[in-house]
C-alpha cells in the first residue's frame, strides 16, 4: 500500500509511547482500544491530503502530545468547579467531569431524577457492564481518526440511561484545570429509551495559559418518538487544542435538536455524525461559531438519511474577526432506501478582519430519486447599506456592527427550546461582542 | 421553440442503439510503436517535423510524469489503465499532411459527412447566412485532416491551424504560451498530455479582432487501441473576441480508450474567449462495457483587465468524464462564467465541475451546472471557488442543480468555497430534485408520450445553460440530451 | 359520447368510487355535484388516467372505445382533456412551447399534419386574446408564477387549442374572482357545440351560473345519487348536501 505513513511525526510517536504505556492502565478491555490505535496509527494523524481534514490540518496542529491527565485531588477538583461559570444560571443535575474524570461525589445517586440512570463509565469498564454494547452507536465514525484516538484513550465518562421524560436538564459540565497542559479523553453515552425525553447541555471549559488537548465523545441513541435537545458550549481557553465528537444514531418519529456554540479554544474541531434510522424523525444542528485574533474553529457534519421520510435541518453561522479561520464541512448522505428525504443545509459566514478565511464545503450525496435536498453557503461582510443606515442613525460603528452581528447569529439560536438556554446563549454572544469592541 | 420538437422527434426516431456516431471508417493508418518510451516521443516529435525545443520540452514532461501517479480523488471507479497498451500516435497513412481538401482521403472526408461536419467552404456557404457561417479544424485520431477558411481567417489577422503547424509556422507564438496556464507539471494526465499530445488547435486573435466567424474543432477518434491527446491553445489579445466551439465522437468498442486533452485560454486586457464543448464521445454499452475515459484539463487565464472567458459545456457521452474547466481571474476586473449540462445515463461516471481563482481586485465570477442522472449512473459535481488575500471586491455566484430520474443513479455535489477576503461575497446553492410524477401526468394528459414529457421537462431544466451555447450548437445539445436519456423511464 | 359503467376505483386500499354509472351525451353539458371527498376529482383523474388509482370494475368507453387500456397521451388523442384543479408548473418551459409540443404529438397521434408555425401562433394568438391573455405570459415558463386566474386561463385556452371532444373540467370555479370566472366561462361557452361534450366538476352552483348544463348528477359516496335538469343545482343550493347525507346513513 503506498499510503501507509512509514515515518511518524514526533507526535504520532508520543501517541505511540502514551498508549503503549498506558493501555493496560486504562480501564476495560485492551482488545478494543488497540484495535481503534492500530486503524488510528496505519493513517496516523490526518493532515490536509486527507480530504476530511483539508481544512484541519492535524498533523500540523498536533506539534506535541500534552500527557494524558491524572485523577484530581477533591480540592483541585472542587476549586475548579467553583470557577466554571458557563451556563451556570440553568438549574439542572450537574454531571462534572474534571480534568477528564467524572467527579461522582458531586452527584447524588440516590437523589437522582425521575427515569434517569448514570453509571460511571470507568467501572463499567472495568466490571464489563452490559451497557457497553450500545457504544459506537454510529458504525462508520469508527474510521474517523480523532473518535479512533477518544476509543483508545477513553479514561472516564458516564453512561446515562433515560427511560421517560426527564424534566431536570442533565448538564454535562466538562472542566480541564491543571495548571500545565494535559490531554484527556472522555466518553458519555446517552440511551434514551422509546417515548422519552430529555435536554442536555453540555460545556467545556479550560484554564487560559496552558494549551490543554481534550478529545471528548458524546454519544446518543434516541429511541422512536423521543425527544432529544442538547445544547452544547465550547468556551476552552485560548490555547487548547479541542476535538469533539457527536455520533447520534436516532429512531422513528423522533425529534433532535442540537446546537454548538463556538467561542473558544484556539483550534477546535466538533464533529457531527448523525444516523437518521427510523422514519419521520426530525433532525436540526445548528452551528454558532465566534472566532477572533489566530483561533481556528472547524464544524464537520455528516448526516446519514437511512430511512424514509426524515427531515433534516442544518443552519450554521460563522463570524470571524482579525485573522481566525473558519471552517464549514457538511455532508448529506440519502441512500436508495431513503424516499421523501427533506434535507436542507445552510453555513453562512461574515469575515469582519481583512485577514480572516472561511473555508466551506457543503456536500451532497444523494442515490434515491424522490427527495428534496439542498444546500447552501454564504460567504461576505456585513451589508455595508445597514451598517450606514444605523451609523447614520446615530449608532458608532462598532455598536451598529454588533447589531447586526447580533442578528446574523441570533437565526441559528432561535431554534434552542430551553429558554433559559437561549438567553444563556445570547449572552455569550453578546459578551464576546463586547470582548471586541 | 423548433428545437423541442425536434428533440422529440429525433426521440421517437432512434432505436435501440443510442449512440449514432458509433461507425468505424475504414483508413489505413500509421502509428507509433505502442506504448510509452522516450523513442514514442521522439517518433511523434519527428513525424510533427518539431523543433528541438518542442521536443525537449515532451521529454522533460515525460520523465516528470513517470514519477506521478494516476490522481484517485475523484468520484469514478476504473480498472488500472495499462499506459504501455495504447498507441499515442495514429495517423492515415495516405498523405498524413494534406494541402488542401482534394488531397484528403476520400474516406475520412465521407466520415465527417457522415457527422455532418461540413469541410467544403462552399458547402457551408450555400444556403447558410455569413454570419453563422463556422470554421472547422477536424482531428483524426492523432493529426488535423483539415481546416477551413483559413485563408479568409488570415485576412483578418487571425491565426487558426493546427498546433503541430502553429509549432513550426509561430514557433515564438506558442513558446510563449504554451505552457503558461496548464503548467507541464500540473496533473498526471496533463503531464502526459504535454509529453505526448498529437494534435488540436491553435488560435491567435491579434489586438482589437472581433473574429468574424465562429471556430471549431472537430474530435474524432477512431483507431483501436488509440489515446487521443490533443492540445489546444488559444490565445486572445488585447481587445479582441473569439467564440470557439468544440465537438467529439467515438466508434463504439468494447474496450476503453483514453483521451487525455489539454486546452489553455489566454484572455488579455479587455479581451473575451466563449468556448463552448458539446461532448458526445462514446459512452459505452448498458452493460458499461467501452467507453471513452474522458480525463481532461482545461483552464482559462483571464490575464488582462476587463478580461472575460466562458466555458459551456453539454456532457453527454464518454464512459468516465473527469474535467473541470477553470477560470484563474488574474486581471482586475475580469470575469469568468461556467455553464454546464452533464447527463449520465447507462454506467457512465461523471466528475466534472469548475474551479474560479480570484486573484484580482472586483473579479466575478458566476457558475450555473445541472446535472442530470438516470440509469445505474454517477454524476457529481465538484467546484471550487476561492478568494485570494488580494482579491478584493471578488463576487461569485453558484448555482448547481441535480435531477435524478430513476432510483439506481446517485447525484452528488461536492463544492469548496475559500475565502480568504472580507469584501468577496460568494454565494452558494444547490438543490436535487426529481421529475414529479404530477408533471408527468399533467403532460401526457395534453397528448405527450412519457418520453416526450421527459425531454420537455429536462429541456426546461437546462435552460438557463443552453441558452448560452451558440444557436446551432444549442439545437444539437438539446438533441443529445434526449438521446442520452433515453429508455430511462417506464 | 362518455359512457361510465359500475366504476370501482380505490386508492391505497380505500374504496373512493363505488360502482359509479354515468352517461354523457354528445353535445350535452353534464354537471356533476358533490360534498367534499364524495370521489368527484378522482372521477376525473380515473377518466384522465392518472397513475395510482386501481380500477377494480367497471368501465369507461368514449364513443365505444375503452379508456382503461389506453395510457394518458392515448386518451388525450382520442379526445379527453382534463381542466386540472391545480395546474401543473414546468419550469424553463415557455407555454408557447408548451402548447406546441401538445398540439403536435395530439395532430400526429392522430394522423394530421403538423401546424406551421404562423398557423400556430395564429391560432394561439386568437384563443389568447379571447380569454385575455397577454402575449408575455405565453413567453413565460408555463404556468410558474402565475396567480390562480391566469392558471385556469391557461387551462381553457389549452383546452380552445387542442379542440378535445370530451372537456372534464375540474372545480375550475375553484380561487377564481368574479371577473375571471367570467372570463373563464366564456372561454367554455365558445367552445360547446354539438359534437362535444363537458362534464363539469363543482361543488358550489355559482360556476353553473356561468355555465349553464343539460343534465345535474349529484354524486355522493363513489356514487351518483341523483340525477335531474339545471334546476337540480339550485335545489341543491337551497338545501345543501345534507339530506344525501342523511339517505346514506339510513
Amino acid at each position: 500500500m503506498a499510503d501507509v505513513t512509514l515515518m511518524k511525526t514526533p507526535a504520532e510517536t508520543a501517541l505511540a509511547q502514551a498508549f503503549e504505556s498506558a493501555k493496560t492502565l486504562l480501564p476495560g478491555n485492551v482488545e478494543s482500544r488497540a484495535q481503534a490505535f492500530e486503524k488510528f496509527t496505519a493513517r496516523g494523524l490526518p493532515h490536509r491530503r486527507v480530504e476530511e481534514f483539508k481544512y484541519t490540518d492535524l498533523r500540523a496542529a498536533f506539534r506535541e502530545v500534552a500527557p494524558f491527565a491524572g485523577v484530581p485531588t477533591a480540592e483541585e477538583a472542587k476549586a475548579a468547579l467553583a470557577g466554571a461559570k458557563t451556563l451556570a444560571g440553568i438549574e439542572a443535575l450537574q454531571v462534572p467531569f474534571v480534568n477528564g474524570h467524572f467527579m461522582r461525589e458531586a452527584v447524588d445517586f440516590r437523589a437522582l431524577p425521575e427515569n434517569l440512570e448514570i453509571v460511571p463509565l470507568r467501572e463499567a469498564l472495568a466490571n464489563d457492564h452490559e451497557w457497553l454494547a450500545h457504544l459506537s452507536p454510529v458504525p462508520w465514525a469508527a474510521e474517523n481518526p480523532v473518535y479512533q484516538l477518544n476509543t483508545s484513550f477513553m479514561a472516564d465518562g458516564v453512561m446515562i440511561r433515560v427511560a421517560g421524560p426527564v424534566e431536570v436538564p442533565v448538564h454535562l459540565r466538562f472542566v480541564t484545570a491543571a495548571e500545565t497542559a494535559v490531554a484527556t479523553a472522555t466518553r458519555v453515552l446517552v440511551v434514551v429509551e422509546e417515548g422519552a425525553s430529555v435536554t442536555l447541555l453540555e460545556t467545556h471549559e479550560s484554564t487560559d495559559g496552558a494549551g490543554h488537548q481534550p478529545n471528548d465523545v458524546v454519544e446518543l441513541i434516541a429511541g422512536d418518538r423521543t425527544n432529544v435537545q442538547h445544547v452544547r458550549v465550547n468556551a476552552e481557553g485560548g490555547k487548547t487544542l479541542a476535538l469533539s465528537t457527536l455520533a447520534a444514531r436516532i429512531g422513528a418519529e423522533a425529534v433532535f435538536n442540537s446546537i454548538n456554540v463556538v467561542a473558544g479554544a484556539a483550534t477546535s474541531r466538533h464533529q457531527v455524525f448523525a444516523l437518521l434510522n427510523g422514519e419521520n424523525t426530525n433532525l436540526r444542528v445548528n452551528g454558532v461559531t465566534m472566532l477572533k485574533g489566530l483561533q481556528h474553529a472547524d464544524s464537520t457534519l455528516v448526516v446519514e438519511h437511512n430511512a424514509l421520510h426524515c427531515e433534516s435541518r442544518e443552519l450554521f453561522k460563522t463570524v470571524i474577526d482579525d485573522e481566525a479561520t473558519g471552517v464549514f464541512q457538511g455532508k448529506i448522505i440519502v441512500p436508495h432506501h431513503a424516499q421523501k428525504t427533506d434535507g436542507r443545509m445552510m453555513s453562512a459566514a461574515i469575515l469582519l478582519g481583512e485577514g480572516g478565511t472561511m473555508n466551506n464545503k457543503p456536500e451532497l450525496e444523494i442515490f434515491a430519486d424522490d427527495v428534496q435536498c439542498a444546500h447552501g453557503a454564504t460567504c461576505g461582510q456585513l451589508d455595508d447599506d445597514l451598517l450606514f443606515y444605523l451609523m447614520a442613525r446615530g449608532l458608532p460603528r462598532k455598536e451598529a456592527e454588533s447589531l447586526l452581528i447580533q442578528a446574523f447569529l441570533g437565526e441559528a439560536l432561535e431554534f434552542v427550546e430551553n429558554e433559559t438556554a437561549r438567553e444563556a446563549l445570547i449572552g455569550t454572544v453578546e459578551g464576546w461582542l463586547r470582548a471586541r469592541s | 421553440m423548433p428545437a423541442v420538437q425536434e428533440t422529440i422527434d429525433q426521440v421517437r426516431s432512434i432505436d435501440v442503439d443510442q449512440y449514432k456516431y458509433g461507425f468505424e471508417t475504414e483508413v489505413e493508418m500509421e502509428k507509433a510503436p505502442k506504448g510509452l518510451s522516450e523513442d514514442v516521443i521522439r517518433f511523434i516529435s519527428a513525424k510533427k517535423g518539431e523543433p528541438e525545443w518542442m521536443l525537449q520540452w515532451r521529454l522533460d514532461a515525460y520523465k516528470r510524469w513517470l514519477t506521478m501517479t494516476e490522481p484517485a480523488w475523484a468520484r469514478v471507479s476504473y480498472d488500472k489503465i495499462d499506459y504501455n497498451d495504447i498507441y499515442y500516435y495514429a495517423a492515415p497513412k495516405k498523405n498524413p499532411a494534406p494541402k488542401s481538401l482534394d488531397e484528403v482521403d476520400p474516406e475520412i472526408l465521407k466520415t465527417y459527412e457522415k457527422l455532418g461536419i461540413p469541410l467544403r467552404e462552399q458547402e457551408i456557404l450555400a444556403g447558410v447566412e455569413p454570419q453563422s457561417r463556422v470554421a472547422v479544424d477536424a482531428v483524426f485520431d492523432s493529426v488535423s485532416v483539415a481546416t477551413t477558411f483559413k485563408e479568409e481567417l488570415k485576412k483578418a489577422g487571425v491565426i487558426f491551424m493546427p498546433i503541430s503547424e502553429a509549432v513550426r509556422e509561430y514557433p515564438d507564438l506558442v513558446r510563449q504560451y504554451l505552457g503558461t496556464v496548464v503548467p507541464v507539471t500540473d496533473n498526471f494526465f496533463a503531464t502526459l498530455n504535454s509529453a505526448v499530445f498529437t494534435d488540436g488547435s491553435f488560435v491567435y486573435i491579434p489586438p482589437g479582432v472581433r473574429c468574424p466567424m465562429e471556430l471549431s474543432t472537430y474530435f474524432r477518434i477512431n483507431e483501436k487501441n488509440t489515446g487521443q491527446f490533443e492540445r489546444t491553445l488559444i490565445i486572445a489579445d488585447k481587445g479582441s473576441y473569439v467564440s470557439y466551439l468544440e465537438g467529439c465522437t467515438a466508434p463504439r468498442r468494447d474496450e476503453n480508450q483514453l483521451h487525455a486533452a489539454v486546452v489553455e485560454l489566454i484572455a488579455l486586457d479587455d479581451a473575451e474567449i466563449k468556448y463552448s464543448t458539446v461532448q458526445n464521445w462514446y459512452p459505452g454499452d448498458s452493460q458499461g462495457r467501452g467507453g471513452i475515459y474522458n480525463f481532461v484539463t482545461k483552464r482559462g487565464d483571464c490575464r488582462g483587465r476587463n478580461s472575460v472567458i466562458t466555458w459551456t459545456q453539454v456532457e453527454t457521452g464518454s464512459a468516465i468524464t473527469w474535467k473541470y474547466p477553470s477560470c484563474i481571474l488574474r486581471g482586475d476586473n475580469s470575469r469568468g462564467e461556467f455553464y454546464s449540462i452533464a447527463v449520465s445515463n447507462g454506467m457512465q461516471q461523471v466528475d466534472s465541475g469548475t474551479k474560479m481563482i480570484h486573484l484580482g481586485k472586483n473579479t466575478t465570477s458566476r457558475i450555473i451546472s445541472k446535472g442530470i442522472a438516470a440509469g445505474r449512473s454517477e454524476n457529481t459535481y465538484r467546484g471550487l471557488v476561492s478568494a485570494h488575500r488580494k482579491a478584493t471586491g471578488a463576487r461569485n455566484f453558484t448555482n448547481c442543480d441535480s435531477l435524478l430520474i430513476g432510483n439506481e443513479c446517485g447525484a452528488h455535489t461536492v463544492p469548496y468555497i475559500e475565502s480568504k477576503n472580507a469584501s468577496a461575497v460568494f454565494e452558494h446553492e444547490a438543490t436535487t430534485s426529481k421529475i414529479s410524477e404530477d408533471q408527468m401526468f399533467y403532460c401526457q394528459q395534453r397528448g405527450l408520450s412519457e418520453e416526450e414529457a421527459v425531454a420537455l421537462i429536462v429541456n426546461g431544466f437546462v435552460k438557463d445553460v443552453l441558452q448560452q451555447l451558440p444557436m446551432e450548437f444549442a439545437v444539437e445539445a438539446q438533441k443529445l440530451i434526449s438521446i442520452s436519456l433515453e429508455g430511462s423511464v417506464g | 359520447m362518455l359512457e361510465i359503467k359500475n366504476l370501482v376505483v380505490q386508492i391505497e386500499d380505500k374504496r373512493i368510487l363505488n360502482g359509479l354509472n354515468l352517461t354523457v351525451n354528445k353535445g350535452e353539458v353534464a354537471a356533476i355535484m358533490g360534498p367534499n371527498g364524495s370521489g368527484k376529482s378522482t372521477l376525473s383523474y380515473v377518466i384522465a388516467g392518472k397513475e395510482d388509482y386501481e380500477v377494480l370494475d367497471g368501465e369507461i368507453l368514449l364513443n365505444g372505445e375503452n379508456l382503461l387500456e389506453m395510457e394518458p397521451d392515448q386518451r388525450a388523442a382520442a379526445g379527453v382533456f382534463l381542466a386540472f384543479q391545480y395546474p401543473l408548473e414546468i419550469p424553463g418551459v415557455a407555454s408557447m412551447t408548451f402548447l406546441k409540443a401538445t398540439l403536435n404529438a395530439q395532430r400526429k397521434a392522430r394522423g394530421e399534419e403538423e401546424l406551421t408555425t404562423p398557423d400556430f401562433i395564429k391560432r394561439v394568438n386568437a384563443a389568447a386574446q379571447q380569454l385575455e391573455i397577454p402575449k408575455d405570459m405565453l413567453k413565460r415558463a408555463l404556468n410558474v408564477g402565475f396567480s390562480g386566474g391566469e392558471k385556469k386561463r391557461m387551462e381553457i385556452l389549452q383546452m380552445a387549442l387542442l379542440q378535445p371532444s370530451f372537456c372534464i373540467l375540474d372545480e375550475t370555479d375553484s380561487g377564481l374572482d368574479i371577473d375571471a370566472l367570467r372570463i373563464v366561462s366564456e372561454g367554455v361557452n365558445a367552445l360547446r357545440s354539438p359534437d362535444r361534450a363537458f362534464l363539469v366538476i363543482t361543488h358550489y352552483q355559482r360556476l353553473l351560473n356561468h355555465i349553464v348544463p343539460d343534465t345535474v348528477h349529484v354524486m355522493h359516496s363513489g356514487r351518483i345519487v341523483r340525477s335531474g335538469g339545471k334546476e337540480l343545482a339550485l335545489e341543491l343550493e337551497a338545501n345543501g348536501y345534507a339530506d344525501y347525507r342523511d339517505s346514506e346513513a339510513a
